[in-house]
């Protein structure tokens, strides 16, 4: 099955509230996507798996270094700040230099989000695992956000791996699948999705077409 | 607020909202849909209270209907809505009017404005 995922990279501004054309308040988080240049293109024969890589963003080009540099120069290509890569079948569609916009998508497709999410630092069990904590009364004390047993004593006489415990929360990558795009506004440069999508504001957005909903046939 | 969001909610602003604030008695016509045919309902109370601004404001109409209190939240810019009319200008001292949740009869009435304030 060829699978034909698009994807744009942009930046998360913020949420707010829009109306439908059924009149109701429908959230969405808007997000500034693109312009995406094509920076490179990776085939089956001589790459051994085929993608899009897209950069986006403004970068000192004195700032590049080297290797990245002289390739880039040598494509005529202008330096970006974030590279990623698209894994999808229908690669060699796409040539060198391709800008790759807003309007890649459009309202109503169904598209899957990733981010980078926002830091907690050290969180303890009831944020970072939904524990339920301790009780408020009969007779605990000091202890009403812990986590209570870890394992029995003698038996094992260890406590078992990846149990869930305390520690540090957030800023890894996440992905929201399955959301949907409101409108696009080609002009602007601005996706509305439906839904909020991890990060701050002001962080960076990979948008690709849903893997699951709404995929092709 | 990112400038191009709070570009994306002025659009959706509706210009023709008169100037109300709480305790004043609006007539809010609302567009309700049944079926495939939409009729206009009139929903007659004070308003408690106005929330959240830009795109996202909203205001609550209490109204007592057979002896039982209705509250009704309505976005301010809502495309559901035909028109809004005030029928009088309460004189009231705070910006929530929680505190008539709780009055009945003849100490649940708000006083009229006099001195009829150009609207602001």
């Amino acid at each position: 099955m060829a699978k034909q995922i698009k994807g744009v990279l942009g930046k998360k501004l913020g949420m707010t509230q829009v109306f439908d054309e059924g009149n109701r308040l429908v959230p969405v988080t808007v997000v500034e996507a693109g312009p995406c240049v094509v920076t490179r293109v990776r085939t089956p024969e001589q790459d051994g798996y085929s993608a899009v890589q897209l950069g986006y963003g403004q970068v000192d080009p004195r700032k590049v270094n080297k290797p990245l540099g002289d390739y880039l120069r040598k494509h005529d290509i202008t330096p970006r700040r974030y590279f990623t890569e698209v894994r999808t079948d229908d690669a060699s569609e796409y040539t060198l230099g391709q800008e790759v916009l807003a309007d890649t998508f459009e309202a109503g497709q169904y598209i899957d989000v990733t981010g980078k999410s926002k830091g907690k630092g050290f969180a303890g069990v009831m944020k970072r695992h939904n524990f339920r904590g301790l009780s408020a009364s009969h007779g605990t004390q000091r202890k009403h956000r812990s986590p209570g047993s870890i394992g029995g004593c003698a038996t094992p006489g260890r406590v078992f791996k990846g149990l869930r415990m305390a520690g540090r929360m957030g800023n890894v990558r996440v992905t929201i699948q399955s959301l949907k795009v409101h409108a696009v506004d080609a002009e602007k440069g601005l996706i509305l999705i439906k839904g909020a999508i991890p990060g701050a504001n002001g962080s960076l957005v990979l948008i690709r077409t849903a893997a699951k909903k709404g995929a092709a046939k | 607020m990112h400038t191009q969001i709070q570009e994306l909610e002025k659009a959706a602003l509706r210009s023709d909202v008169p100037a109300f604030r709480p305790g004043d008695t609006l007539e809010v016509h609302v567009r309700v849909v049944e079926g495939n045919r939409s009729r206009i309902q009139v929903f007659k109370g004070f308003v408690l209270r106005r929330q959240g601004g830009g795109a996202r404001e909203t205001f609550t109409v209490r109204k007592v209907s057979y002896g039982v209190g209705v509250e009704r939240t309505f976005p301010v810019h809502s495309p559901v809505i035909e028109k809004i009319t005030v029928v009088t200008r309460g004189d009231v001292r705070r910006a929530k009017l929680y505190y008539m949740r709780d009055l009945r009869g003849k100490a649940a009435r708000i006083r009229e404005k006099r001195d009829a304030l150009p609207a602001k």
